[in-house]
């Protein structure tokens, strides 16, 4: 467990070593806000309408939703960027024969490595939850959405994440990783867009598309059927890496 | 003494081509083992089989009595590893990247501090320290690549081409330093610059297109190298039937009309017999050097000669 957390800081502290974590950082956060301040320009001019209305949608409704979708989206494209260095990176500086001939596991390296980039996502969510929070100040938010709002998002990125890091333990160039990784997210992305099209429906695409498991969680409707599929996801995934960083010992 | 490693059958394919093929050795504390071999001759792939980064296609490794496959951790604590190339975190510094190396081979908490000051004075980095490894030169990541390896106090040192691009006084130091590891440790490496197999090892090993082709102390082999040859020139043309009918000598080589290599045992030198020979017989005596057979001869005649098998 300590060999997992010493691999997960340095792992942490070395994004922020290179203006790398601070760019993402910054730009993310600088989009974000400029959507959030839309979407309450866009709440204040619809107010008057909206209290006129019986059961109208409140200010969580049309601010936390929107800005979340947004930030899910921006993620899709960010996150294989901060993924691709990963292992592969490690493996081409030649530093992985520290980790190899470390008495460390495999289990220990990838869920250290994971353990550390997720420390990195975590702020950004953090970052991200602080403009709803910022309403508190003179308006009421409907905490139990905007909770799941959030877990929403941690679990995209997550699984996000464990993609990233199974592309970066197979590719042999970072941006090969960061290329595969966008590629297999924005596939389970418009999974079910097929849906729209035909008349026929497929279950199992509709299963498999992450969007629609992140919207309904995001609706506030935490079912375990989508949170399952998340962790589901994510062990896959993780247990994939183990195994590829294992079979790295057999060929090269 | 104790057996540190125990290599057994050791062999490696990549695909069809045969890297290293059934190679064994065994490595005791207090010894220096020399591995010599030309580029791709299979040092690294060994070195990195015994390490753990590479698994055999076939064979056992031991390491202070762990098998390195069903208890790779407790094996690998016994290990330090410097690769070919220094695997160097280069952006952090010297200190925050032996920290590192500490914690990840469970260096007891208590005692981190000791073992990095001691590995840093030992290496010369004390003044580095707090330093970029990216901005140091390549003589000194190669001194923090060494320091890695050595940090936790392991019983097996494990260097691949430890003196690789350092200036001749550091690579003396260097080699005063791996032979005071390997007072107190099992030290293996790899190279292919001779001298310093004759300088710091206790061993050498010689590997040839993947074959150990030679396992020997260094007091053997200075013994092998001490097989006797004598450069002679004469004026006349020498007859080299009469030569070889005195004792002690083993063959003639015909360098030219005038001039012959005899080469003869240590125990009898005919040095005197043959001048005495040369010249009752008259064929003019100008020239009879001995020569001593360096390490590179060695090395080249058995590289040859198992080319030629």
């Amino acid at each position: 467990m300590s060999l997992i957390l010493t691999i997960a800081s340095r792992e942490f502290r070395t994004l922020f070593l290179s203006p790398m974590a601070w760019t993402i950082l910054a730009i993310l956060q600088f989009i974000l806000a400029f959507l959030f301040l839309t979407q309450v320009e866009a709440f204040t001019s619809l107010q008057p309408k909206l209290a006129s209305i019986e059961g109208a949608p409140g200010l969580t409704d049309i601010i936390v939703p929107p800005l979340f979708g947004n930030a899910a989206i921006i993620l899709l494209l960010v996150t294989p960027l901060m993924t691709m260095r990963l292992i592969c990176e490690e493996r081409r500086n030649k530093t992985l024969s520290l980790l190899l001939s470390a008495p460390v596991s495999t289990i220990d390296i990838i869920l250290g490595k994971y353990v550390g980039i997720l420390g990195l996502m975590l702020l950004i969510i953090a970052l991200i939850t602080l403009m709803p929070l910022s309403l508190l100040g003179g308006g009421e938010l409907d905490l139990g959405k905007l909770f799941a709002n959030i877990l929403a998002l941690l679990l995209l990125v997550t699984a996000f994440t464990a993609i990233g890091l199974f592309m970066s333990c197979i590719a042999g160039h970072p941006t090969v990783a960061a290329m595969s990784t966008f590629g297999v997210l924005l596939l389970l992305w418009i999974l079910d867009w097929t849906s729209g099209l035909t008349d026929q429906r497929s279950e199992l695409f509709e299963y498999l598309s992450i969007l629609r498991h992140f919207q309904n969680i995001q609706s506030g409707l935490i079912s375990s059927v989508d949170v399952s599929y998340f962790l589901l996801f994510i062990t896959t995934f993780i247990a994939l890496s183990i195994r590829s960083l294992d079979n790295e010992r057999l060929q090269k | 003494m104790t057996t540190l490693i125990e290599a057994e059958h050791l062999t490696r394919y990549y695909g069809k081509h045969c890297a290293v093929n059934d190679v064994s050795f065994t490595l005791a504390k207090g010894e220096v083992l020399g591995f010599l071999g030309a580029n791709g001759a299979g040092k690294t792939t060994t070195m990195q089989m015994l390490c753990g980064n590479l698994a055999p296609s076939a064979g056992q490794i031991t390491i202070n009595g762990f098998d390195l496959l069903d208890q790779p951790k407790a094996a690998k604590r016994n290990l330090g590893y410097l690769p070919d190339t220094p695997p160097l975190y280069k952006e952090l510094s010297v200190q925050e990247f032996l920290l590192y190396c500490a914690r990840l081979h469970g260096v007891a908490k208590s005692s981190v501090t000791d073992a990095i000051n001691r590995t840093k004075e030992r290496c010369g980095l004390t003044e580095v320290a707090e330093r970029l490894i990216v901005n140091l030169s390549k003589g000194f990541q190669q001194r923090v690549g060494i320091a890695q390896a050595i940090l936790h106090n392991p019983e097996v040192i494990v260097l691949d081409e430890p003196t690789v691009g350092l200036d001749p006084i550091q690579i003396r130091e260097i080699r005063t330093l791996i032979r005071e590891l390997g007072q107190d440790h099992g030290v293996i490496l790899s190279t292919h610059i001779l001298t310093e197999v004759q300088e710091s090892c206790s061993h050498v090993q010689i590997i040839h297109q993947g074959q150990l082709i030679l396992n020997e102390t260094i007091a053997g082999l200075n013994r092998q190298m001490d097989t006797g040859t004598l450069q002679i020139t004469t004026r006349l043309v020498p007859d080299i039937n009469s030569l070889l009918t005195l004792p002690g000598i083993s063959s003639i080589e015909t360098m030219s009309e005038n001039r012959i290599k005899i080469h003869h045992s240590v125990i009898a030198n005919p040095a005197e017999q043959i001048a005495e020979h040369i010249i009752t017989a008259g064929w003019g005596l100008q020239e009879l050097t001995p020569i001593k057979r360096s390490m590179e001869d060695i090395f080249i005649s058995l590289t040859k000669e198992h080319r030629e098998l």
